[in-house]
């Protein structure tokens, strides 16, 4: 080989390198070895049923045909991995990396991980129609009952997780406990308007006011504390919250719950089918329904509310403290920002949201109980924050979506019996299936579906920010 | 000496222990307004803890520190909590190791700075989410201000990058850009040349030059770069193992027989009686 030859090979185009790089008979080879594998963790967990027979005997049946279908599915699986991640390869070797580069090379998020704002428009408009496309679909007010419920739940969370959005995601505080200030807003609202009769109305703001005390008189004692130490902390205050609505029965009526709570009215006027009703005085026919459609857009306009006062205050100095907070605590305190108060305020907002929220559930469900607001809530919302990003907003609502709605969309996949025989339920395996959607998220998308931050304030032009500069917060 | 007619920050008796370890004993010494004052001394001397001290990081086990401001007011700095130094006694400073909000952009670093003048005129936020009250206004001006420091620190073309993005030499003109958002009456800088080439450290003796020249804004700085010390700098105080050896002007420090003991190690002849003393 001479001089030149050698020095060429170096300069050699980078994708014709990569491309070299998939070898296929090592591709088939690696993966026919996790099939082996596979085969070898089958045989003794999936390869024999024990049944019983006829005659009352313990038999073994053999399920060799399932075996092979999972082998053969480890075996793809693997197959396309070693393809995707060779295309990948080559992809990476187009493009300089940052460190290697000789000039400025941006870290401009892809078109990929931008969120479109055509997307944002439509999610608006479809959240604004919800109620009168699924009445067009089904065909009747009647049979859209469900969808519609389905949409409340998911706008619930989509409020919920806003909520916690700004003390997890801005303030970078791991809070575990975030279902405490949902029971607090529920049980105000039952307990005033069962006890004192107090209107909704009257009632929702208070509620914000009750969760945003409990937020500051948890916030005191424990924001000294950092990370792990906060996340075991609000987790406790959220089963000590618990724990007090099952025992302090004469006030909260125990694991009894409270129920019969006054519904909702259209601003004072009930929703019954009477003289002084809404149905009534609209001149329209009495439906249930009306009451449904109505909260739907109750939760929709409390979901905007936060979302809107949320985007207003990342531009005012408090949300930029927040941030700057999640960025680097010592810097801020260097530059003359009252920690303990910026992250109070983070705390007591984020809890009021989750007390307005909690009345709403209190006002839809008619009846509450301490069962309502266990640890599995505190997860899912805070699962719905980390799944859409920290700190963005689209991300969380479509978090929201895809935590609460895909489970539900489960049920209604009758044709996979037809693949794995009339004993399948697919909803048995709704959190199987929601753990892998979990894992494969973090594998891919580990910032979060939208893992880019929008700065609060631009002197030229508005640039996203790669995730991978942002900081997490340390609690 | 001007350090002793119209000092901003007197420092008295300040001693910090660690456990059974003195990192800074019984030090005392004075900072004039509009000088610039360097801390020096060896690795481990306790420069760092000194500043800690002064910004509220650390609080002193003993001594008192008074800093006076050019209308008179003076504060105790170490009675005040971390924050109000800096908002209260206009004490600012910038970290051994950057501290910038890297996910944030350089604007917004600047902007983050001016929280307490801002907060106040959103409001304390109830006016601000409202969107009544002057904080429009107030935020031009902020953003305004943010301008003219990137100009001078000739970042303006970077204002909507983050700050994680930058080179390192920017980061360091960024962050006393930042500490100088905040007006401080003292700027108290952690090794601001380390890691700077020698060109990027003449514009940084250009910027502090500036500031003193421009500002109301008297400096002190920890420097290990000789050339920046020297150079700058109005009055030297030394530090060795804690405790002061030497304080001066840079003339009077270079000559110090002390100081060239602590930096250079000590005479041959003394390393030979220090051996025979332990034998071997």
């Amino acid at each position: 080989m001479d001089a030149t030859q050698a020095a060429a090979t170096p300069l050699a185009p980078p994708a014709a390198r990569a491309r070299s790089a998939f070898d296929l008979a090592a591709a088939v080879k690696d993966s026919a070895l996790w099939a082996a594998i596979t085969l070898g963790l089958c045989i003794p967990i999936v390869a024999y049923r024990t049944d019983q027979s006829q005659a009352n005997e313990l038999i073994l049946r053999p399920r060799w045909g399932l075996v092979a279908l999972f082998c053969a599915i480890v075996f793809g699986v693997r197959l396309a991995q070693h393809a995707l991640l060779a295309s990948r390869a080559i992809r990476r070797a187009a493009t300089p990396a940052p460190q290697q580069a000789t000039e400025t090379v941006r870290g401009y998020p892809s078109a990929f991980q931008r969120a479109p704002t055509f997307a944002l428009y439509a999610f608006l408009g479809v959240t604004l129609t919800f109620p009168l496309l699924v009445y067009l679909v089904q065909g009747g007010l009647a049979e859209s009952r469900y969808w519609i419920d389905l949409g409340i739940l998911v706008l619930t969370y989509v409020m919920l997780g806003w909520g916690l959005n700004i003390v997890v995601g801005l303030a970078g505080l791991l809070d575990l406990g975030y279902v405490a200030f949902y029971a607090v807003g529920a049980y105000s609202y039952a307990l005033l308007a069962t006890t004192y009769g107090l209107s909704f109305w009257i009632c929702l703001p208070v509620a914000g006011i009750l969760a945003a005390f409990w937020g500051i008189l948890l916030g005191f004692p424990v924001l000294r504390l950092r990370g792990d130490y906060l996340a075991i902390v609000t987790l406790a205050f959220g089963e000590i919250i618990r724990l007090v609505l099952i025992n302090w029965v004469p006030v909260t009526g125990g694991g009894a719950g409270i129920s019969s709570i006054p519904r909702v009215t259209f601003f004072g006027i009930p929703f019954t089918n009477d003289e002084g009703g809404f149905a009534a005085l609209f001149g329209l026919d009495f439906h249930p329904m009306h009451r449904i459609v109505f909260l739907y857009y109750l939760i929709l306009a409390l979901a905007l509310i936060t979302n809107f006062v949320t985007l207003r205050l990342r531009k005012l100095p408090v949300g930029r403290a927040w941030e700057a907070l999640r960025e680097d605590e010592i810097a801020c305190r260097s530059l003359g920002i009252n920690t303990v108060n910026t992250k109070l305020t983070a705390f007591a907002i984020g809890a009021m949201f989750g007390g307005f929220a909690g009345s709403f559930f209190a006002v839809r469900q008619g009846f509450i109980s301490p069962e309502s607001f266990n640890f599995l809530e505190s997860a899912i919302i805070l699962a719905i924050v980390v799944l859409g990003g920290m700190g963005s907003q689209l991300g969380v609502a479509i978090a929201a979506l895809a935590l609460i709605g895909g489970p539900e969309l489960l049920r209604n996949l009758g044709f996979l019996k037809e693949i794995f025989g009339e004993g399948f339920d697919p909803n048995e395996y709704r959190l199987l299936i929601f753990g892998l959607g979990m894992v494969a998220m973090m594998v891919w998308r580990p910032r979060g579906l939208i893992a880019t931050r929008e700065p609060s304030v631009f002197l030229k032009e508005r640039k996203a920010i790669a995730g991978s500069l942002v900081k997490e917060g340390h609690g | 000496m001007r350090w002793s007619n119209d000092p901003v920050l007197t420092v008295e008796h300040l001693t910090m222990r660690f456990g059974g370890l003195v990192a800074v004993n019984d030090l005392s010494f004075q900072a004039g307004r509009g000088d610039i004052t360097a801390l020096i001394g060896p690795n481990g001397a306790g420069k760092t803890t000194v500043f800690n001290c002064i910004t509220g990081f650390y609080r002193p086990t003993e001594g008192m520190m008074t800093l006076r401001q050019a209308n008179g007011a003076s504060y105790l700095l170490e009675r005040l909590p971390g924050h109000r130094i800096a908002w209260r006694a206009k004490v600012a400073r910038t970290f051994q190791n950057i501290r910038l909000f890297s996910g944030m952009t350089v604007l917004e670093n600047l902007l983050v700075a001016q929280h307490n003048p801002l907060m106040i005129a959103s409001g304390f936020t109830v006016l601000g989410v409202l969107g009544i009250g002057g904080y429009a206004q107030a935020e031009a001006a902020a953003i305004e201000k943010a301008v003219r420091w990137l100009e001078k620190i000739k970042l303006i073309h970077r204002a909507d990058d983050p700050a994680g993005d930058l080179p390192y030499g920017d980061q360091r003109r960024l962050e006393i850009a930042r500490a100088m958002c905040t007006d401080p009456v003292l700027l108290c800088l952690d090794e601001p040349a380390a890691g700077l080439n020698p060109r990027e450290s003449k514009e940084l003796n250009e910027l502090l030059l500036s500031i003193r020249a421009e500002h109301d804004t008297s400096i002190l700085l920890i420097e290990h770069d000789m050339s920046v010390v020297m150079e700058i700098s109005d009055h030297v105080v030394v530090l060795d193992y804690g405790t002061k050896i030497a304080d001066g002007t840079p003339e009077e420090v270079r000559n110090d027989q002390s100081v060239i003991a602590a930096y250079l190690g000590v005479e041959d002849e003394e390393v030979a009686e220090v051996e025979a003393e332990v034998g071997v």
